[in-house]
């Protein structure tokens, strides 16, 4: 009975091969949209993700000013810190790891004939252990090149490739502005950060180097901190608040004119962020989704006529209603699970070729894989199986008479 | 009633058999008590104006339809009380059909409609597809097995139905209006292949006819008038040789 079902059902899905193609073509839509957006909504929150590890772990920035980026008057108006800011932090919060004191200006960098654009960032030997910033090649700023501010750089990896090309940049000198300077070390690359900047555009120096050499003052800009692992960034950040307010003398209940940054608090807005999008790409597969679902339904609900007669015509030759209800299961569910194979390998390739184009990772979502693909097919079993269900239960002159 | 010899039970008993069509002011008797008993071997045409029942009642016969009132046995069970898969298995193991309107499947092919009541009936392929291919020559449609309904004139489609029928060696064969559709000779062969059928392999035949010309192959002609029998004669079937 199950063999000549079987055969009866692929005959049937054979005889109207433009049902047939437009049911597949319905699931196929459903599923492939759904996987294919998924896909790609997914592979934007991994990227967010990588990106925010890329920015160091437990990261806090110390801004002076008020507000959020730490721009605008406030900034201008408000105190510079000092090394002994710095070394306050190292020294009276607990839980911190490493403290980088740094400054930034842009300038031009030098070397024979390449010429090219970038930041300086003047800090000590922390920074790297701050940002968690592996060397390429050769060392840190030692001691007494900080306390000399010699004339020493690293090179982020933009920066190297730039002026070098494929040339080891070790102990060639630079041309900063004025400052000629000896390149000691690269820097591994970082790449992108989440907001699309190159980060391994900047040249490091030793901070005194910048502060007496490029900007001609002992200001410290920002300070850059980060908490050892298990330490909680919250309680890292209260207590660089209040030992800041504290030394820059801000009246209790009076906003601060410095701001503390925790990374994570940016980085769990562009997760947020990225979330809305997913969703928004979800609800534009969800409508594919339902598209393809209507798509199927009018194609059962327009043969049900002719299905019904069909189905007439078997049970008067003989068959069993449930002879006829396997075979239209069976033709349901084999196309159902043809769509589904297609939609699903569709989707994945679109997501493929999307996640690529636009420099993402490629994430599988198995649970929307099977959820997508569970819906069409259930549309599709619904709308073919039920009507013939009907039918199947009629006298066979009615199945027959049907209009 | 002792000592009294036993009637063989009929392969039809029908009585006081009524088919009421639709409720209230709409509604159409059909059928009003139709009263009819056919032995195994009987060969019967039933004929009778148009809309006087016929069709309606060879339905019934058929176990296609349901009726309103009364009782149908067959030999000898009463039909009302089946499930509908026990009348399913009564139409595969014991009926034949020939619908006034053909009733193939489209988009199928002549062998592949002629083979279905063979493959509810679990016949090998092969087998099936032997006793398809000589069920379409007995109606003379060889050479035309592979041809759909829609590439058939309506008198080779009526073949094909009547090919479907006999393709299983029912035991009882219902045609409704069978030569409807076909010319004179051809005709001729359909009622020379139903008197074989009926002669030699004792099928039982009731079929529904208005040509008087047709009505003279069988053995006993019952007519119909408003849903009620006019008539039940027995007839001297002619032959034409
Ligand atoms: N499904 C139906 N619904 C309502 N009335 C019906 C239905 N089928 C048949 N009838 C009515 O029942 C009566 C008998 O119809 P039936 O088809 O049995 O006639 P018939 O004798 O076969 O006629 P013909 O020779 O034209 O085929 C007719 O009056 C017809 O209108
Ligand atoms: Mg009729």
């Amino acid at each position: 009975m199950f063999g000549n079902a079987i055969i009866l059902a692929l005959r049937e899905i054979r005889r109207n091969v433009l049902r047939s193609t437009l049911t597949i073509l319905g699931i196929v839509i459903g599923v492939g949209a759904v996987i294919t957006m998924v896909t790609i909504g997914e592979g934007a929150t991994a990227q967010v993700q990588q990106d925010i590890q890329k920015l160091g772990s437990n990261l806090l920035q110390v801004f002076r000013g008020q507000g959020f980026g730490g721009g605008g008057g406030a900034r201008s108006s408000a105190p510079p810190f000092s090394m002994e800011d710095v070394n306050a932090i190292k020294n009276e919060v607990a839980g911190v790891r490493a403290v980088a004191p740094t400054i930034g200006t842009g300038t031009q960098a030098i070397y024979g004939n390449s010429n090219w654009s970038t930041q300086v960032q003047g800090t000590d030997d922390q920074y790297i252990s701050v940002r968690d910033w592996p060397l390429a090649s050769g060392r840190n700023f030692s001691e007494s090149e900080l306390r000399a501010g010699a004339a020493v750089c690293i090179l982020g990896a933009t920066v190297q490739r730039e002026l070098f090309g494929s040339e080891d940049p070790l102990g060639a000198n630079v041309r900063l502005g004025k400052l000629s300077c000896q390149v000691i070390g690269t820097l591994t690359s970082k790449g992108q950060s989440g907001f699309g900047q190159d980060q391994d555009d900047l040249v490091v120096l030793p901070l005194r180097t910048v502060q007496r050499r490029i900007v001609g003052n002992a200001d410290v800009n920002s300070i850059m901190v980060s908490a050892r692992d298990g330490v909680s960034t919250e309680k890292v950040q209260a207590d660089l608040e209040s030992l800041l307010r504290e030394r820059r003398k801000v009246r209790p209940g009076a906003d601060p004119d410095f701001n503390v940054r925790d990374l994570k608090e940016i980085s769990s807005a562009m997760t947020q962020t990225t979330r809305v999008l997913t969703s928004l790409l979800a609800a534009v597969a969800a409508v594919s989704l339902l598209v393809g679902g209507v798509g199927i339904m009018n194609i059962m609900l327009v043969s049900v006529t002719e299905r019904t007669r069909e189905i007439g015509t078997r049970l008067a030759v003989g068959a069993m209603a449930r002879d006829v209800l396997l075979q239209f299961l069976i033709e349901a569910v084999t196309l159902a699970a043809f769509g589904g194979i297609i939609g699903i390998a569709l989707g994945l390739s679109a997501g493929a070729l999307a996640t690529h184009a636009f420099h993402v990772p490629f994430v599988l979502n198995v649970g929307i894989v099977m959820l997508s693909f569970a819906f069409s097919a259930a549309v599709g079993i619904i709308f073919g199986y039920f009507p013939a269900r009907r039918a199947a239960q009629l006298d066979p002159i009615e199945a027959l008479r049907h209009e | 009633m002792t000592g009294m010899p036993s009637a063989p039970t009929p392969i039809i008993d029908l009585s006081q058999v009524t088919k009421i069509y639709g409720h209230g002011a709409g509604e159409v008797r059909a059928l009003r008590g139709i009263d009819l008993r056919i032995n195994a071997g009987e060969f019967i045409a039933v004929m009778g104006p148009s809309g006087s029942g016929k069709s309606t009642c060879m339905n019934v016969l058929g176990c296609l339809d349901t009726p309103t009132g009364g009782t149908y046995k067959f030999l000898g069970v009463p039909v009302g009380n089946m499930s509908p898969d026990q009348r399913a298995l009564l139409r595969r193991n014991y009926l034949g059909f020939v619908f006034q309107g053909f009733n193939l499947l489209s988009r199928t092919t002549a062998l592949e409609n002629v083979e279905l009541p063979l493959v509810y009936r679990h016949v090998p392929k092969e087998q099936r597809r032997a006793l398809a291919r000589k069920a379409l020559q007995e109606v003379g449609l060889g050479g035309r097995e592979t041809h759909v309904p829609s590439q058939l004139s309506g008198g080779q489609q009526q073949r094909v139905a009547i090919a479907r029928a006999i393709v299983t060696q029912p035991q009882v064969l219902f045609a409704d209006e069978p030569t409807g559709n076909l010319d004179t000779a051809t005709s001729v062969e359909i009622m020379k292949l139903l008197t074989s059928l009926n002669e030699q392999r004792g099928i039982t035949i009731a079929m529904v006819t208005h040509e008087p010309d047709i009505a003279g192959w069988t053995r006993r002609i019952v007519r119909f008038r408003d849903g009620y029998i006019e008539s039940d004669q027995i007839n001297e079937p002619v032959r034409e040789l």
